[in-house]
């Protein structure tokens, strides 16, 4: 079975936020509630670097770990879903995750935590495929329609990868040995190595 | 342990500037912080360097350790009451009451202890309910119980605080720890052995859980007012740290309350009495509060001494006055 991941190649990435765009309007997420978002390291200044991050969908997810009722489950295809029916808006997943990928709407007096939002790989929820309590709930389903996330389908500069983890980190691998290797035809000299993990291996 | 010590070195990685290009995941993954157009709590953060330590501590170091202690102290204070057994009076009563706690101690007392024990087990079943409650309640069974035990954590926790300052102030002259209180413990307040120790209106031990609660609980009171209002965009490091505060000083107070209830009630005689009616025998003050038995003494003897003699006096008056 396929283990789904998403995979942001910082080289390729160009802070355009599409892929947020896409995403609140396509589950028509409630406002406030950000399901993935951007961040770009040193802004404004040379080399600065943009990354695309989301729930990356952990094999072993803190949240899944931390969760009071135990809500959270992984489907066949490596994708970490959770019940909204059971969560509680207690917040520990949010303390947790690496990512910051738990978002809770408020709800309630006092600051009190609705019910947890966040990115289901275009994979909905416990509900029956593509209905309507389902959409409510998660957003859409397009795994079960055999596709794939639209933040990765749409991204302009394809720096945004999603599906199977070999195959993506194949593809990525491949993009990385192939820009090395038209730096170096291009600049025969160049001693500016761009293999990831160069500098640490050889101490260039 | 070394991811104890993680969790305190990652407070330290929050602005460092980007030296080498090749170290930009490294930083990332040390917490380094960015530009995001999405708004909203830690939003420019790619990754958290606490949440795993965070979450070490709650599941591995509270949630274990807790439960050892809760179960040895259960453990510890069965063993006690079939060795030792009740600590009973001495002497037989002596049919005479006096006055220990006023209607307005016992009131706060009982209202700060049934909150407390609401609190306990609101709070202990969010840690261990999943493991305990959902195979006994099922999922959703457990989701509905700890949906209604949340809100109810959350908003009698103020509640309790209240209680716990009013309490402060009124017992704190009592409070204050003095010589005898060194010789209390020295012969374990007469649990131990067959002696009785002086002591005043409390007693050494009850003046130390006196203290734990009052530090403990007011470390309680302020991290869980913190956790009570996440809309106010706290730190997740923030909310890490006063949710393990909460918890370890929680766990003192639930075992300091375990002990207090079983000496307060089975363990010793008469005791429980006291703080229902608010009066108790004679015979128990003096085995118990000898030195607050005393004082007692000593201050009706003075009344009855006044009084008789304003008796006297005005006796003496209405009798000017008829001759």
């Amino acid at each position: 079975m396929a283990r789904m991941k998403f995979l942001c190649d910082d080289e390729r990435c160009i802070e355009c936020n599409a892929c947020i765009t896409a995403c609140k309007n396509e589950h028509e997420v409630p406002w406030g509630v950000n399901r993935r978002r951007v961040v770009t390291i040193d802004d404004g200044q040379q080399g600065e670097t943009s990354i695309s991050v989301a729930c990356m969908h952990c094999s072993d997810a803190p949240c899944a770990q931390v969760c009071p009722v135990d809500c959270f489950y992984t489907t066949e295809d490596g994708v970490v879903l959770h019940d909204k029916d059971l969560c509680i808006g207690c917040g520990y997943c949010f303390y947790a995750c690496p990512f910051g990928a738990p978002q809770f709407p408020q709800d309630g007096a006092f600051g009190n935590r609705g019910k947890m939002d966040k990115c289901t790989y275009c994979a909905g929820g416990p509900e029956e495929d593509n209905s309507e309590a389902e959409f409510e709930k998660y957003g859409r389903n397009r795994l079960a329609e055999g596709k794939l996330p639209l933040c990765a389908e749409m991204c302009s500069t394809k720096a945004l990868l999603a599906g199977d983890g070999d195959i993506i980190s194949k593809l990525f691998s491949e993009r990385v040995v192939k820009r090395q290797l038209s730096q170096e035809q291009q600049d025969p000299e160049s001693r500016q190595v761009k293999l990831w993990g160069w500098k640490t291996a050889y101490k260039d | 342990m070394n991811r104890f010590i993680l969790f305190l070195t990652a407070l330290g990685f929050s602005s460092q500037s980007i030296a080498d290009e090749h170290n930009i995941w490294r930083q990332i993954r040390e917490g380094i912080g960015g530009y995001s157009a999405v708004t909203g709590q830690e939003s420019n953060i790619l990754i958290q360097a606490s949440g795993s330590q965070w979450l070490y501590i709650r599941n591995e170091l509270i949630a274990g350790t807790g439960a050892w202690l809760l179960a040895l102290t259960v453990l510890a204070l069965a063993g006690f009451f079939l060795i030792r057994g009740r600590v009973k009076l001495t002497e037989p009563r002596s049919g005479e009451r006096i006055e220990r706690w006023s209607r307005s101690e016992r009131w706060l007392h009982f209202y700060t202890a049934s909150l407390f024990i609401l609190l306990a087990i609101t709070g202990l079943s969010l840690l261990y309910g999943r493991s305990i409650l959902i195979p006994w309640l099922g999922h959703d069974g457990f989701s509905r119980f700890a949906d209604i035990a949340k809100i109810i954590h959350n908003y009698t926790g103020p509640l309790f605080t209240v209680g716990l300052v009013m309490m402060g102030m009124i017992w704190f002259q009592d409070n204050l720890f003095n010589k005898t209180d060194l010789t209390w413990f020295k012969q374990f307040g007469g649990l131990i052995g067959d002696k009785h120790p002086s002591a005043g209106r409390m007693n050494a031990g009850e003046k130390a859980w006196f203290w734990l609660l009052m530090i403990a609980g007011v470390l309680v009171s302020i991290t869980g007012m913190n956790l009570d209002f996440p809309n106010l965009d706290q730190y997740r490091l923030i909310m890490q740290i006063s949710h393990i505060i909460h918890s370890v000083s929680a766990f003192l107070l639930i075992i300091g309350a375990l002990g207090h209830i079983y000496i307060g009630t089975i363990g010793t005689e008469g005791a429980l009495q006291g703080m229902i009616t608010g009066k108790v025998d004679k015979t128990w003050a003096r085995q118990h509060h000898d030195l607050w038995y005393q004082q007692h003494e000593n201050l009706t003897v003075q009344k009855n001494l006044s009084e008789s003699k304003k008796n006297i006096s005005t006796e003496q008056n209405n009798s000017g006055t008829q001759i």
